[in-house]
């Protein structure tokens, strides 16, 4: 056959300077329109703070730096709410990997048999409608008001998601594939192995990525249901707002959204470093050189096309 | 093989999905070497006839008989692993059939040379053209040296220009290595460039029709399809055709 010479898409490499420049000038274009944001997000914060409120009712919004200050530079505030970061990301993380493991096996399962999947759909799907609220009082009658609790309930809320996305990429595997393994004669785990689960990545890592952000709230919502127990950031929440003290509340939920954020991305990175040099969905698309644009911008950009483009993220299917 | 039998034979082969009758009882012999294409409209049961020989479906009656186990089939998508190199696409086959990793290695290293993808072997499908995978996925056959080879309009979702250079290397692999054929195609001029044998099959219930034998002898050149005998061969099959729907 006769050597190749189709175009393969390829951006051109340019020279080193040049590409520094314009991943600088990239940094610039991406990261600047939102910082604006957060700039009038700030001013509006200070408006409310000294121009809305009197003096005496200031704290119902204390200004950005009073916030800074008592919840992490004065007193023993600052640790306390490290560590009830640190109990609540205990708990969300091993309510992650056990929804994760139990999701995963669940959805092999459902993939392998048409009546299997009938069998257990309904059920997922039912798992998604609980009031988590209702099941407080049983979960603490029978399992305490400690971590077992709180897990659980960050097992259930953050189920759903890896079923369905995981169940979703295991059965959309291509039947042309399926047709040449059948021809070679491969067994169920060879197709498992071979085909379905490789396939089946990018929309396990966008249930994991999902189903993560959904456990960082479980693990701080329990919090609020239980009352007690180690103090996670829910209970220091619940604490900081009952004494009226809006500078370490506010300190908080900083802390909790930066937590989220922060899941979000590692698992983000994460399912990039893993599938993103084959997926269309993680991957540059029609890219062939490593490098395009930072990796770390990359990654807020390729969040955005994964959510409007991929599978369905905890929604039914 | 047998040699001078039939590689592989169809006896009054029907199909049925349901009530719908996709194939009508179809008789055809192919034997050892030659390049049979068979054409017809869409929806007519050509590529039904290809998963009946290659064994993916059952007849719904009358019978089949091939003589070989080593079946190559080439679908109309590439299929490739998107999340395998280039190489290990190739592999793929060979890995499910228990060959030993050098050997392997070995087999595919020169088929990746053979097809002219060894400067990509380390590449994702996803940086290669639609032209590229195909040759991929044609690689991925030929490393088990099938003795049958069922092609299911292989080149029919690629550009003209792409499709005559595939044509023509398919042309040169064949007549290297005369793999038994059964190519499915729309196309009356690609199977009458690639063919010793082109049958026309007519809407569903898909019938074998006409038969038309090539008297071009391989290797062909791509020149030969402006050639005037080409085009009154090209001319015959494709009456036929038109008369067929």
């Amino acid at each position: 056959m006769n050597v190749v010479d189709e175009a393969i898409p390829r951006t051109l490499a340019g020279t080193q300077r040049g590409r520094w420049r314009g991943r600088l000038a990239a940094f610039v274009r991406l990261a600047l329109p939102p910082f604006l944001v957060f700039l009038a997000g700030m001013a509006v914060w200070y408006a409310i703070s000294y121009l809305v409120l009197d003096e005496d009712r200031r704290f119902l919004l204390p200004p950005p730096h009073a916030v800074i200050r008592d919840g992490f530079m004065v007193g023993e505030t600052g640790t306390e709410i490290l560590t009830g970061l640190l109990v609540s990301a205990q708990v969300a993380f091993i309510g992650l990997a056990i929804a994760f493991v139990l999701g995963f096996v669940i959805a092999v399962l459902m993939s392998q048999a048409k009546w299997i999947e009938r069998s257990l759909y309904p059920w997922a799907v039912f798992l998604q409608t609980v009031p988590i609220l209702a099941l407080v009082p049983l979960l603490g009658f029978w399992f305490g008001f400690g971590l077992m609790s709180r897990v659980i309930v960050c097992v259930i809320i953050s189920l759903f998601p890896i079923i369905i996305n995981t169940l979703n990429g295991l059965i959309s595997a291509d039947r042309g594939l399926h047709d040449l393994l059948t021809l070679h004669n491969a067994s169920r785990r060879t197709r498992l192995t071979k085909l379905q689960i490789p396939g089946a990545l990018p929309d396990i890592f966008i249930g994991l990525r999902t189903s993560a952000g959904l456990s960082v709230i479980g693990a701080i919502v329990a919090d609020f249901f239980f009352g007690r127990g180690d103090k996670g950031l829910g209970l220091l929440l619940v604490q900081y707002s009952r004494r009226l003290q809006s500078e370490e509340l506010l300190a908080t939920v900083i802390v909790a959204c930066g937590f989220g954020v922060l899941v979000f991305t590692l698992f983000g990175v994460l399912g990039r470093r893993v599938v993103g040099t084959w997926s269309e969905a993680w991957g540059e698309q029609g890219r062939a050189g490593p490098d395009v644009a930072p990796a770390g911008l990359q990654d807020g950009l390729r969040t955005e096309r994964v959510r409007g483009t991929g599978p369905q993220e905890g929604g039914m299917g | 093989m047998a040699i001078g039998g039939t590689v592989i034979s169809f006896r009054d082969v029907r199909k049925d999905f349901g009530a719908v009758q996709a194939l009508a009882p179809v008789r055809l012999d192919v034997k050892p070497g030659e390049f049979v294409s068979i054409i017809g409209p869409s929806g007519c049961g050509k590529s039904t006839l290809l998963r009946l020989a290659s064994g993916l479906e059952q007849p719904s009656g009358g019978s089949i008989v091939r003589t070989t186990d080593r079946v190559g089939y080439v679908f109309q998508e590439p299929t490739l692993m998107p999340w395998r190199t280039v190489r290990h696409n190739i592999e793929l086959l060979a890995e499910l059939d228990g060959m030993d990793r050098r050997t392997r290695a070995n087999r595919s290293s020169e088929v990746l040379r053979l097809v002219g993808l060894d400067e990509f072997a380390d590449h994702h499908p996803s940086a290669l053209s639609g032209g590229m995978k195909m040759r991929a996925s044609l690689a991925r056959s030929l490393l088990l040296d099938p003795e049958l080879f069922l092609f299911d309009e292989p080149f029919g979702a690629l550009d003209q220009i792409t499709r005559s250079r595939l044509n023509g290397e398919l042309m040169a692999l064949f007549s290297q290595r005369r793999f038994t054929s059964l190519f499915v195609t729309h196309s009356v001029e690609e199977a009458v460039f690639l063919s010793s044998r082109v049958l026309v099959m007519s809407p569903r219930p898909g019938r074998l029709m006409d038969g038309f034998d090539i008297p071009f002898a391989y290797p062909r050149q791509p020149t030969l399809r402006y050639e005037p005998t080409f085009a009154s061969v090209a001319g015959a099959v494709a009456a036929a055709l038109q008369g067929a729907a």
